[in-house]
């Protein structure tokens, strides 16, 4: 058993997927970006942004449910806005029999709206993940301006976090091995397994510093000198620059209007 | 998924743009100042150590332990890091935790990542810190104290980052504090249980197996400057939750559900850029207080931090 479903990315040959990360990052962090900004309850404007999420997603090759199906992650953060139709105030939409808890117009918009939202800025990053490897994505991050030292720690992380993930679930299962359990007799106390699972942790800890220890003595010995270099990877084409004014012009016109609105 | 995510992962359009433009940038402020710290504490070590333990806080989030119904209990670690490594490494590595979490598994939004950060990467190290080493201080060095230290930073550490979720949820319009407050901290009292349970059980282990490793983290630099940090916030998050209440209004909570009821329908104009270049959100003393609260918060982060800077100029100067 190895943990290696920890890869987004799915690889094509698209149009999508060849563009330079750099412009993937910013064309993602400005739909997001675009999207938050849109006023409650402007259908027309999420709507053109779901087309264009919709014609992105068609451009990847992935298949065209692929970004929808997996932009259910943030679903249970729902919990959090739940209160919103019923604390907003306006004109009453539907009164709840027996509790008395009304929802009001205004609020359901508002709460629609927050989904949308959620919903839209998901898919865009999943679509991201997805057509970018995520040493690229890195690259693009670190070319951007993000702190270089936290990018480079990033890709160390990525790099050993097979590894440790593997190593967390053999330790699981040694402990599900280890921990027989008879049908109807009492389980252990619930602290005493949090104990065994903390005990884990601590394990998990000191392999992780030693085999940090072992990396940098290798690393060392390798001509480190406390700089990661990496190659361009990439070079800004016609084409990119192209891509990304288009994705620019089609995000900025709706919002414009909608906002002048 | 085998990882359970944890409830604190704020997604994108939750929180509203000027919210998250905030977050993003306290959280790269302290993320600067993380950065430069690690660097004199650990040369050019810092990046294998930094990236090899982040790697180790994800995959410690997935050892859990069977609590009920269900449910279970398992790791958030920006106590247990900061326990270990001191509050700026562990900030460092929780940063690098979220922004992978967010960026590979859409575990958490893009825009609110800043937040994010702050949340479970600067607040929980910096409160779980603060509390273990005050602990161990006012009750005396033994190898129990340390453990309950342990779990009481890291229960408070997590009831700290929901504490601060709600406040950002509340602010941005999407859940009402009177709400939403008392629900994340209530789910995260439990949460914070398990949290409790396996740091100190993790200290336990380090106590017995390699105790000089506990050392580093204890005497790790900056921890003088981090324990006022963390008081600041602390002293902030009180203020913040009572200066609402401590209002010249007959009822506290009537003071808050008006400014629920204000704060609903002050949302739209916040999305729209400050229509007709005035700043509505000024003129009224509801907002003008959270507003007050926002910089009073800031204030308090500011004194803290030099307070803390000059102290430790003066013992580096002592030495």
């Amino acid at each position: 058993m190895h943990f290696d479903i920890g890869d987004q990315y799915r690889h094509r040959l698209s149009v999508v997927h060849l563009l330079d990360p750099r412009v993937k990052v910013v064309a993602t962090f400005s739909f997001i970006l675009t999207v938050s900004l849109t006023p409650t309850g402007v259908w027309w404007a999420f709507g053109c942004f779901l087309v264009l999420i919709l014609a992105v997603a068609w451009l990847t090759r992935l298949g065209p449910m692929f970004a929808v199906r997996r932009s259910f992650v943030a679903l249970p953060f729902v919990l959090a806005a739940l209160a919103v139709p019923f604390t907003t105030p306006g004109s009453v939409l539907f009164r709840i029999p027996g509790l008395g808890w009304t929802i009001s117009e205004p609020g359901m918009i508002r709460f629609t709206s927050i989904l949308a939202r959620s919903w839209l800025a998901v898919q865009a990053a999943v679509l991201l993940t997805a057509t970018t490897r995520f040493p690229d994505l890195l690259w693009a991050l670190g070319m951007l301006r993000f702190p270089r030292l936290l990018v480079a720690t990033i890709g160390f992380m990525y790099r050993y976090l097979f590894v440790l993930a593997d190593e967390a679930l053999r330790m699981l299962r040694a402990r599900s091995a280890r921990s027989a359990h008879v049908p109807k007799s009492p389980r252990p106390p619930i602290g005493w397994q949090g104990r065994v699972a903390g005990m884990m942790v601590g394990s998990l800890f000191l392999r992780a510093l030693e085999r940090s220890e072992r990396v940098y003595a290798a690393m060392l010995s390798r001509g480190y000198d406390g700089h990661i270099r990496t190659l361009d990877r990439f070079r800004m084409m016609t084409f990119d620059w192209v891509a990304l004014a288009v994705v620019v012009m089609v995000l900025a016109t709706p919002l414009v209007v909608a906002l002048i609105q | 998924m085998w990882l359970s995510p944890v409830e604190l992962h704020i997604p994108d359009g939750f929180l509203s743009p000027m919210v998250s433009a905030v977050g993003w940038v306290l959280a790269l402020v302290m993320v600067g100042f993380a950065i430069r710290q690690t660097r004199d504490q650990l040369g050019e070590r810092q990046i294998p150590l930094m990236g090899v333990l982040a790697a180790f806080i994800f995959a410690a989030q997935a050892i859990n332990f069977p609590v009920a119904a269900g449910t279970s209990g398992h790791l958030l670690g920006g106590a247990l890091a900061a326990i270990v490594m001191g509050p700026w490494a562990a900030t460092l590595i929780m940063t690098a935790v979220i922004a992978t979490q967010a960026l590979l598994f859409q575990d958490g939004g893009l825009l609110v990542m800043g937040w994010n950060i702050l949340n479970m990467g600067v607040f929980t190290a910096f409160v779980g810190y603060a509390v273990y080493a005050l602990m161990r201080r006012l009750i005396g060095e033994s190898a129990r104290t340390r453990l309950a230290a342990a779990f009481a930073g890291a229960w408070l550490s997590v009831e700290m980052g929901a504490i601060a979720a709600a406040f950002e949820l509340a602010i941005s319009g999407t859940s009402p504090l009177r709400l939403g407050l008392p629900a994340m901290v209530g789910v995260h009292a439990m949460i914070g249980l398990g949290e409790g349970i396996i740091t100190t059980g993790a200290i336990a282990l380090l106590q017995v197996a390699r105790p000089e490793v506990l050392a580093v983290g204890e005497t790790a630099p900056g921890r003088k400057r981090a324990s006022f940090l963390a008081i600041g916030l602390i002293v902030a998050l009180i203020v913040a939750i009572f200066s609402p209440l401590a209002s010249p209004s007959p009822d506290g909570l009537e003071f808050v559900a008006e400014a629920e009821g204000f704060l609903s329908r002050s949302l739209d104009p916040l999305y729209e850029v400050l229509p007709d270049y005035t700043v509505p959100f000024i003129t009224n003393e509801i907002t003008t207080t959270i507003l007050a609260v926002f910089v009073g918060t800031l204030i308090v982060f500011g004194i803290a931090w030099i307070v803390g800077r000059t102290t430790f100029r003066r013992e580096a100067a002592g030495n």
